[in-house]
């Protein structure tokens, strides 16, 4: 194998590797306060993909400057799945803490395909992929045989500014104060004046709006957004977070990265490569999941219900 | 105890007449008016039977003469078949909707009983179509034993899931299963050996000479292509039924709900709860994989997009929609749930959403199901006093 392509190898895993941290991370801080896992939030990535596709072609005649266009694209997808992402806090979740914990996954499940669906249905032939447009530069960088476009790198940095900026909000911040404390113990949160709800709100705003970012940065990416994409994104989320250990967000990046390495070797080194991809990256959760159900790095608590 | 007297099984007998009628005038309904107007009939009379206490008393009746009433309910089924006997639409969605209500009860007895999460059920059912089509494209067997032969491909393939399953709970084995059916679905585009993308054909059942997808003449007497197979699914649906039902009546339907409602305590009492688990997990599976055998031959031929994550959770909707548990419950939902979106055009783009919607109400507002699943009888004629 060239090294030209070891290189084109290298930056896709890398990219994957950092969607993957993304969707991973707002899995492990939905599970960090509330102990749920929220099924929906893969298509919750899609939704988000298309409210920033919607709010490019409702733009794109009167802005011209495509950074300016990018800022506008990225501002309101997230913003949107922020507020989506409370509302199905509010109206689906909570309500059911005291139920089954069997319930809250089939809600988010179902919800997930109802979010899926409506973006088939609703949004304009939206059962076909659509061409998301390259709102960076694509100024192709060359070291030798090795070579990286400039809309790689920036996107690359952006996202791991996200999470860097995720991390500074839980650890720096008294909001995040207020998130670790109902994390570690809600009860006692409470009875020391935190506003329970208020921050269960704002954490899965938090955990959407990084899902909508992932769903741009794909889109940005691979030139291409299309309704089913956000189900293995979240598949492949969800095992990266469960992976690192679910609850905390060093643990996701790190899965997020080892998930993306071993499906690209996979692909790299496989006779059949690139065809059966993701049947071996499925394959790979279910051996996965089996060797190790606390996931490499050990959860906080060892109940798996 | 002396037998029931016929006053006491007259309401679960004149219920059944009363659905073989709906569902005979539902199905053989052209206009989508008349559809609506029979939708809004059936809302308007349950309605009213409500209100008069007349669903209490149809309860009773039927608790208290359970053959009765699945007798009545075989003979519904035969008459509504005869009436459209020449109709094939109407047949295929019987024997669809009967089918489906098989792999319902494999997922119950998962789902219901032992409460081991799938989300893979169209993929199991899936496994029996394809079986069926590569027994009868590459072999010379009899094509009546891709019945079992499905059934024993999903108990097979199914044994893979056995470790994941048992090591992890909850949200981790939901995972396990939900990656599984992607993987199968994503498996079958890729291998060309299976037909990839464009799928395969089924070749029809051939039995001493019978071709069970020929219409069938009685001189001048034509019977639809699908009907043989509606007899097929029919007597299928009728002995998972009875075993399904066996089995939640007996000891090991007991260690079910009990490994179900609290595994700690139960294996405290004793109960081997892997091995309870690995019985319920094959036993759905090979029903799932022994209705898609039959399936399969019914569609004559398959793709991989019939059995997608979204068919998947369809079967969970059935078992949900029914009452979790509930072996009745789960065959009424299998055949609305197929029937509604055939007959009401309007909603069959909308279908997935729709039930996946309807899901999401019901945990809501009733997490018990639309039919809710009565409480053990321990003895026959006792029943349990409302808490």
């Amino acid at each position: 194998m060239d090294i030209a392509l070891l290189g084109q190898y290298l930056v896709n895993g890398l990219m994957l590797g950092l969607m993957y941290a993304l969707v991973a991370v707002g899995f492990t801080l939905f599970f960090g306060v509330l102990d749920v896992i929220k099924f929906s939030h893969g298509d919750v990535l899609t939704v988000g993909a298309f409210t920033g596709f919607a709010t490019w072609l409702a733009i794109k005649a009167t802005i011209a400057i495509p950074w300016l266009q990018l800022a506008i694209v990225a501002v309101a997808a997230m913003l949107g799945m922020a507020v989506l992402g409370a509302l199905i806090a509010r109206f689906l979740i909570l309500p059911l803490r005291a139920a089954p914990a069997l319930n809250t996954l089939l809600i988010t499940l179902m919800l997930g395909t109802v979010l899926r669906e409506s973006v088939r249905l609703f949004f304009p032939d939206g059962s076909n992929p659509k061409p998301f447009p390259s709102l960076l530069p694509t100024t192709p960088f060359t070291y030798g045989l090795f070579t990286v476009r400039l809309d790689s790198v920036i996107l690359f940095v952006a996202g791991l500014a996200m999470i860097a900026a995720v991390h500074l909000i839980i650890n720096r911040s008294k909001l995040g104060l207020a998130i670790r404390a109902v994390a570690q113990d809600a009860e006692t949160a409470r009875t020391m004046g935190i506003n329970f709800t208020f921050v269960i709100l704002v954490t899965f705003a938090i955990g959407s709006a990084l899902a909508a970012f992932a769903g741009v940065m794909n889109g940005l990416y691979y030139n291409e957004i299309n309704f089913g994409m956000g189900l293995l994104l979240g598949v492949f989320g969800f095992s990266a977070a469960v992976v690192g250990g679910l609850g905390n967000i060093y643990g996701a990046i790190l899965g997020g990265f080892l998930f993306a390495a071993l499906q690209t070797i996979g692909a790299a080194a496989l006779p059949f490569a690139s065809a059966y991809k993701d049947v071996f990256a499925l394959a790979v959760i279910i051996v996965l999941m089996t060797w190790r159900p606390t996931g490499l790095i050990a959860e906080k608590t060892s109940e798996r219900v | 105890m002396p037998p029931p007297a016929l006053a006491s099984r007259l309401p679960a007998i004149g219920c059944v007449a009363l659905a073989t009628v709906y569902g005979v005038a539902f199905l053989a309904a052209e206009s989508q008016a008349a559809v609506g107007a029979l939708l809004a009939l059936a809302a308007a009379a349950i309605a009213l039977a409500a209100r008069a206490g007349l669903l209490e008393t149809v309860r009773a009746s039927i608790g208290a003469n359970p053959a009765t009433f699945d007798v009545a309910a075989v003979t519904g089924v035969l008459a509504a078949a005869a009436w459209l006997h020449h109709q094939h639409f109407a047949i295929l969605m019987m024997t669809t909707a009967m089918l489906l209500a098989v792999a319902a009860l494999g997922l119950t007895v998962q789902f219901g009983f032992a409460g081991v999460v799938n989300f893979a059920g169209a993929a199991f059912l899936g496994i029996g179509c394809y079986t069926a089509a590569i027994v009868t494209k590459y072999t010379a067997l009899p094509a009546l034993l891709t019945l079992p032969l499905g059934g024993l491909a999903a108990a097979l393939i199914g044994s893979i899931l056995i470790l994941p399953v048992l090591r992890t709970r909850g949200h981790y084995a939901a995972l396990v299963t939900i990656a599984f059916g992607i993987l199968f679905k994503t498996f079958l585009e890729v291998n060309d050996a299976l037909g990839g993308p464009q799928g395969m054909q089924v070749k029809p059942i051939v039995l001493l000479g019978w071709n069970l997808s020929k219409p069938i003449h009685l001189g001048t007497f034509t019977v639809s292509f699908y009907f043989s197979y509606l007899l097929l699914a029919l007597a299928l649906l009728a002995l998972c039924f009875v075993l399904v039902r066996r089995l939640e009546r007996s000891w090991i339907g007991l260690s079910l709900d009990a490994i179900r409602l609290d595994e700690v305590a139960s294996a405290c009492y004793g109960l081997d709860i892997a091995r309870w688990k690995v019985l319920a997990f094959t036993l759905g599976n090979v029903l799932a994989g022994c209705a898609g055998a039959v399936y399969g031959h019914v569609l004559g031929f398959i793709a991989p997009n019939n059995f997608t994550f979204a068919d998947s959770l369809v079967l969970v909707s059935i078992v949900l929609l029914g009452g979790i548990g509930n072996v009745w419950g789960a065959t009424v939902a299998a055949a609305f749930v197929v029937i509604l979106p055939e007959k009401l055009q309007i909603i069959q783009e909308y279908r997935f959403a729709l039930y996946a919607a309807l899901v999401i109400l019901i945990l809501l507002f009733r997490p018990q199901g639309l039919l809710p699943r009565p409480l053990r009888a321990y003895l026959p004629g006792w029943t349990p006093k409302s808490p």
